[in-house]
């Protein structure tokens, strides 16, 4: 009974002193956070502006909101820089790399979590010492394996995605692993006992249970796909398999000088990123969260 | 409670019972590696074998092409730290980077999740909008910022039609100033992302502790020093690592902005490596690279490792 006054007291004594104390550091606060908001902002406002703006208008006012605002910049850059393809190659890319992951990751999650084979503690060991492995000790080879692939006739964007797949195998396998070891075995059992075999436990009761978790691997491997740059740059020569990255690489090279159009050209790629982060946002920072440590 | 309880594992032991061996095998230990076997061998094939292979094609002066391939032990790590010149200057740009990314995000996220974390009404539109730059792709990223570096058009220029002279200079076309704006363009679309990382730590700290800070009579920094600081020092430590590591894999910003230029002033290991891998054909020399830099990162992980078996708190 002492106690629990005690308490009380204490906290409406810390309670009127911090609110008188907090509305005025609050004000610091608030300041700071607005001053790193702008400086976050600012550079994509000004992006927005200029891809909207004539190049003549860009001369004369580089940074500030448009004067008029012009609408050709978007179809422009959308034919120049050949976005109708390489949108597409790059929607091909992030499906096909999601797809792959999440099917042949949540495969190896559920056997590695639940059913723990003889030899699982050497194959997680593997995964994390490998995912240390940075991608500069083995694109030499890499490189050379994947030209003769694509000379006896493979697919070079079969062959990238390929590449990203085995890129993000620790994380997958780590974030699945983690999601599906918490489940309780009950209802799995019960399964098996209803009848089911290996592959209906882990899509009736596993896959519906960890649903946040292919969703979180899906969230954090689509985005790192589609900003990908080094991989594409290194596998992809043909202009017609290009990514939107490499692709805008090319582009802003050809245009240096055209602000207008590869400004247009930038806001057409972070329009999808956007717009899913904008629908997503907190899955997305959490994912990301969890999932960014990767190497 | 209780009777329940023990039927459920018995009628699933009497089934397994029931089973052949052969069939328990097959459920145990066959199909779960049925399972595992496709990743782990993509795996193995894209990760583990080009890197095995790496390590010796860094041990001949295979040009990339061609079939003229000879052994030519450490030839290669003999050029790269007694002859090449560029190399050396290569790798003091990778530690000033280390430096740069060591400091500069790391105070920059933790002053801002520690304003951020006290924020009780309006939080999640600021974490929201402080995390958008690391969503942005890197090409599109240096796009931004090269413009917005550019002398004649950019912030500089603005600032000299105020009247403030001084700014318009062509950051990245210099060599003093071209490898720390990249530094600083890298770090506009990163420290977002720590930032979040430090602020989920904070938030996640038990507000006891702040409560038994204030009787104690701490001010706010005394606050932050001992219970924020150790309350979030194992994620800092980690992300230290992890910095670290990264620094000594930077490529994609640098190749954007200046592609190791002007006159090498922003080169660094990976840009070389990419160059004398796929510009210059010269694999072998490239590839030693590439294991310099896995060695610098192996290193880091030791040294980390290391600290935790002596009992820090990582």
């Amino acid at each position: 009974m002492t106690a629990i006054g005690k308490v009380s007291l204490r906290d409406s004594l810390l309670q009127r002193g911090r609110s008188k104390e907090r509305s005025r550091l609050l004000v610091f606060n608030h300041t700071v956070l607005l001053l790193l908001t702008a400086f976050a902002v600012i550079p994509l406002l000004v992006l927005a502006f200029n891809s909207v703006k004539t190049n003549l208008e860009i001369g004369q006012n580089p940074l500030g909101p448009p004067q008029n605002i012009v609408a050709d910049n978007f179809p422009n850059a959308w034919d120049k820089g050949n976005f109708a393809t390489t949108m597409g190659n790059s929607v091909m890319y992030v499906v096909a790399t999601i797809a792959a992951e999440l099917v042949l990751g949540g495969l190896a999650a559920y056997a590695l979590a639940r059913k723990k084979p003889p030899g699982s503690d050497v194959l997680m060991l593997y995964f994390l010492v490998a995912s240390t492995i940075p991608i500069w000790m083995y694109i030499v080879p890499l490189f050379v394996q994947i030209n003769a692939l694509k000379r006896i006739g493979v697919d070079a964007r079969i062959l990238l995605v390929i590449v990203y797949v085995a890129g993000n195998a620790p994380l997958t396998i780590f974030l699945l692993r983690s999601y599906m070891i918490d489940l309780p075995s009950e209802l799995e059992d019960a399964a098996r006992v209803d009848g089911a075999n290996e592959f209906q436990v882990l899509t009736r009761i596993v896959l519906p249970l960890t649903k946040p978790g292919f969703l979180t691997v899906g969230l954090v491997v689509g985005l790192g796909v589609w900003n990908e740059f080094v991989l594409a740059l290194t596998f992809i020569h043909d202009p017609n398999q290009f990514p939107v990255t490499t692709s805008f690489y090319k582009f802003v090279d050809r245009f240096d000088r055209d602000w207008a159009l590869t400004s247009a050209g930038a806001i057409i790629i972070i329009f999808p990123v956007m717009v899913l982060f904008l629908a997503l946002q907190r899955q997305f920072i959490e994912g990301l969260a969890e999932g960014g440590l990767k190497t | 409670m209780a009777v329940l309880t023990q039927q459920k594992p018995t009628t699933v032991i009497e089934k397994f019972n029931n089973e052949t061996w052969r069939r328990k095998f097959l459920r145990n230990v066959i199909i779960p590696w049925i399972f595992i076997a496709p990743l782990l061998l993509i795996h193995i094939f894209v990760v583990a074998i080009p890197a095995a292979q790496g390590v010796y094609m860094s041990l001949t002066d295979w040009k990339g092409v061609g079939r003229d391939v000879n052994f030519i032990g450490l030839e290669n790590y003999r050029e790269l730290f007694f002859e090449d010149d560029t190399f050396g200057k290569s790798l003091v740009n990778n530690v000033q980077w280390m430096a740069f990314f060591l400091t500069v995000p790391f105070i920059l996220a933790l002053f801002c999740a520690a304003m951020l974390a006290q924020v009780k009404r309006g939080g999640m539109v600021y974490r929201s909008i402080l995390f958008i730059p690391y969503v942005l792709a890197s090409v599109v990223t240096v796009t931004i910022w090269k413009n917005l570096l550019n002398p004649r058009q950019g912030v500089g220029a603005a600032l000299a039609d105020l009247g403030i002279e001084g700014f318009n200079v062509a950051y990245l076309g210099r060599s003093e100033s071209a490898l720390m704006s990249i530094a600083f363009i890298d770090n506009w679309h990163f420290w977002g992302f720590l930032m979040i990382l430090f602020l989920a730590a904070m938030q996640a700290i038990p507000p006891v502790l702040y409560d038994a800070a204030k009787i104690d009579g701490a001010n706010r920094w005394q606050e932050f020093r001992h219970v924020t600081l150790p309350g979030i020092r194992p994620i800092v430590l980690f992300m230290y690592m992890m910095v670290a590591i990264w620094s000594f894999l930077a490529f994609d910003y640098i190749w954007l902005s200046t592609q190791g230029g002007p006159a090498g002033a922003s080169e660094v290991v990976a840009t070389q490596l990419y160059k004398n891998a796929f510009l210059r054909y010269e694999a072998g020399y490239g590839a030693a690279q590439g294991v310099v830099i896995s060695i610098f990162a192996g290193f880091i992980i030791m040294i980390f490792v290391t600290l935790k078996r002596r009992g820090w708190d990582i």
